[in-house]
């Protein structure tokens, strides 16, 4: 034990959390120096679940990619493989039929109701509610049959096209989704009071873990995260794609429930059971003004390929995932396999606001405070640090190299 | 006198066996009847059996850091404190030891187990352990004020109606029936003293929503991160045990009821023998079903800071009306 300069004892020691640890559900490092049970310093190492997920897709053609982007998360995988697909439908200029956006948009809301309601659970184990975790996981069931029904799969629903959708949602077919959506927005009721009146609940997340407005956009949040803080943040509605344009959906923040904000935990836990409900209405809208036609711009899988072999050009696809904005990047150069596709997962964004979220926090919040941006390490990974090189790339350092790549690019392109 | 205690050494292991088959059972309830509270099918009965006999035919790993000798002997201390503890409450109406100590010695020896987690503890030398060792000694301190008020409470209930020697003697006070001792007002509060109590049971026992020590989730285990194998089954048997300890204690205090009035009649001594023992195991069951069961399915985990608040407030002032409302209506009578 080192002195201070009171000649007191330091007091403080550190505590590192995972990479493997009962609260962490994927491998990260959170290294965190405590005095007493106070949280005084934080740190984070990521790159644990490198999988080389891009690595391998440039060496698949796109329809194949599809289903590797859907593995790239466990639980929003729709929007892995819609917004490589958006990203790719933009470079080939692919009109994509209307059924087949509010198809997209039935599956991306449900997929959210999944996420959300798995996400309450988590939370509710991390607070040691397992009773709740339960009762939680029994709800998401239902979504999951739905998506079952209307997929022929639970989670990986591999519906995605490029230019549309596979399977069609048939007149048939609507009564069983609108049960789910009456479930859901049942549900709500429920778990609004379970989460949002428990006051052991209530205590544990009130005032715990609290990120402020100008903290949430210092740190590029994003999603609900973002959202419970104040930020009117939706990709929905600020790039409308898919079916959203026809419906009007609101940005769900915690004032509409308690009349301010205060982007703690509490928060956050009713932006996400807010969602649930507007992802149930939303999916209404959708059955009541689905237009008939086409579910895909081109059912020939080997023709979309040949159509896609001769593109060439950059693209982006941006949507809102479950935990916030997805971004895949995609350059295609004439060949059967994109010459480059770039993910960013909404955790990459979201994970430095824990730094302002958990410092000054009491260890026993450490779990829900991490858990509450709904963390995804599998997704964020997209890079891996090999040895034990230290350096640190500061902002400076950054912009130079930055700048001596824009110089390089222009010289190159006066040489062209 | 010699030979009564000679004669009860002898009947010690029985006990012991007793005390260890009775508590892994009970746990099994509680494990069954949890998850059936949460919707899921659950561990059939003898899981924890099983457990204990899958923990003893492991390594027993020891951390190069701990001190090793602490860290292997406070499991053992932790159990033989638990089954000393058997011998002097009540178990089906017997107490081995009973005549040997008092409701005192088993406030000092309950301390005991949780000392040698803590001391356990800080010898693995692991953070997640130190800082489960913390929080357990802050919680010790927290319920045991509760615990002691209820006690005296009854010890006080006990002097003033039986005399002094009678009053920390829980044999004395499990046949008196603290209930037959108090008008309606004082009957309210021995209900709230005996809810205390159940709550206390809670702490001591290191259940949600008091086990911040172990707390899974936020230290990974606390005070039992590093232990493993035989002396985790050790600390296991020792918490199965302490289970049945508090709920004889609780049984003794606050619920001495048993059926002979309604079995006497029959005539044969085995008869309501046999009652009584199963009134008993119910009747336990009843403890562990209020203190562990129920309360683990229906709250969350309270912060180290909450676990305080709780007990040396709200449940100190409980208990603190209790000892009032019993004092107000003895004194009453008196009058």
């Amino acid at each position: 034990m080192g002195k201070n300069t009171f000649g007191a004892c330091d007091t403080s020691y550190s505590i590192s959390i995972g990479p493997v640890h009962p609260a962490l559900k994927e491998p990260v490092k959170l290294n965190m120096s405590i005095e007493g049970e106070k949280v005084t310093g934080v740190d984070f190492e990521l790159s644990q679940v490198h999988r080389g997920i891009e690595w391998i897709g440039t060496r698949r053609n796109p329809i194949q990619i599809l289903f590797l982007a859907e593995r790239i998360c466990g639980i929003c995988n729709i929007c892995h493989s819609l917004a490589f697909s958006k990203a790719v439908e933009s470079i080939a200029q692919i009109e994509v039929p209307e059924r087949a956006g509010y198809i997209r948009t039935i599956m991306a809301e449900l997929e959210r109701i999944h996420s959300h309601v798995l996400w309450a659970g988590v939370a509710a184990h991390e607070l040691g509610f397992d009773s709740v975790l339960h009762y939680t996981w029994k709800l998401r069931e239902n979504v999951l049959d739905t998506i079952e029904y209307l997929t022929g799969n639970r989670i990986t629903k591999a519906i995605i096209t490029i230019g549309g959708v596979r399977r069609d949602i048939t007149k048939k077919q609507f009564p069983a989704v609108k049960k789910t959506v009456d479930y859901y927005v049942k549900s709500f009721d429920k778990l609004g009071k379970i989460f949002l009146k428990d006051p052991v609940i209530k205590s544990r997340t009130r005032d715990v873990g609290i990120l402020t407005k100008k903290e949430a956009l210092a740190t590029c949040a994003v999603g609900p995260t973002a959202r419970a803080s104040g930020v009117k943040k939706d990709v929905r509605i600020d790039e409308s794609y898919a079916a959203y344009p026809d419906l009007d959906i609101e940005i769900m923040t915690p004032d509409i429930i308690t009349g301010e904000i205060r982007g703690d935990v509490y928060d956050r836990v009713i932006a996400r059971l807010l969602e649930v409900k507007q992802s149930a209405e939303i999916i209404d809208k959708c059955l009541k003004q689905m237009p008939e036609g086409k579910i895909t711009y081109e059912e020939k899988i080997p023709k979309v390929l040949a159509g896609l072999r001769d593109v060439k050009g950059e693209g982006i696809g941006r949507l809102e995932a479950p935990r916030g904005e997805v971004f895949h990047y995609v350059k295609m150069v004439d060949e059967d396999s994109p010459y480059s596709w770039k993910v960013r997962a909404p955790t990459y964004n979201n994970i430095m606001a824990w730094i302002p979220m958990l410092m000054g926090e009491q260890i026993a919040d450490i779990p829900i405070i991490a858990a509450s941006i709904d963390p995804c390490m599998s997704c964020t990974n997209r890079a891996v640090v090999s040895g034990k090189s230290n350096s640190i790339l500061t902002q400076d350092m950054l912009h130079r190299l930055s700048v001596e790549k824009t110089k390089e690019i222009r010289r190159l392109l006066k040489n062209d | 006198m010699i030979d009564l205690l000679l004669w009860n050494l002898m009947l010690i292991p029985g006990f012991a066996a007793v005390g260890i088959i009775l508590g892994l059972f009970y746990k099994g309830i509680d494990r069954r009847l949890a998850a059936r509270m949460q919707a899921r099918v659950g561990p059939p009965l003898r899981q924890p059996f099983i457990d204990v006999k899958k923990l003893l035919m492991k390594e027993n790993i020891v951390p190069k850091n701990a001190v090793a000798w602490i860290f292997n002997l406070m499991p053992v201390v932790a159990l033989a404190s638990s089954l000393l503890l058997l011998l002097y409450v009540p178990l089906f109406g017997i107490s081995l030891l009973g005549g040997y100590g008092d409701l005192i010695v088993i406030l000092y020896l309950l301390i005991f187990p949780s000392l040698a987690l803590v001391i356990g503890g800080f010898a693995s030398s692991s953070p997640y352990a130190t800082v489960g060792a913390q929080r357990e000694m802050i919680a010790m301190l927290s319920y045991e004020f509760p615990l002691a008020i209820a006690i005296i409470s009854i010890a006080w209930l006990m002097s003033m109606s039986g005399g002094m020697e009678a009053a920390f003697d829980i044999g004395a006070v499990s046949w008196a029936n603290v209930w037959t001792l108090v008008g309606p007002v004082g009957a309210s509060g021995l209900f709230l003293l005996f809810i205390v109590l159940i709550f206390v049971t809670t702490g001591e026992l290191g259940i949600i929503p008091v086990d911040a020590a172990e707390a899974e989730t936020e230290i990974a285990g606390g005070l039992l991160v590093e232990y493993s194998g035989r002396n985790l089954a050790l600390f296991y048997l020792a918490s199965a045990v302490k289970m049945v300890v508090m709920g004889s204690l609780v049984i003794a205090l606050f619920l001495p009821f048993d059926l002979s009035a309604f079995v006497l009649t029959s005539g044969y001594p085995v008869f309501w023998m046999a009652a009584n023992g199963l009134f008993f195991l119910f009747k336990l069951f009843v403890v562990v079903f209020l203190s562990s069961t129920f309360i683990r399915v229906a709250l969350a985990r309270f912060r180290i800071t909450q676990v305080v608040k709780v007990y040396w407030g709200y449940t100190t002032l409980i208990a603190l009306l209790g000892l009032l409302l019993v004092s107000a209506d003895v004194l009453l009578r008196m009058v």
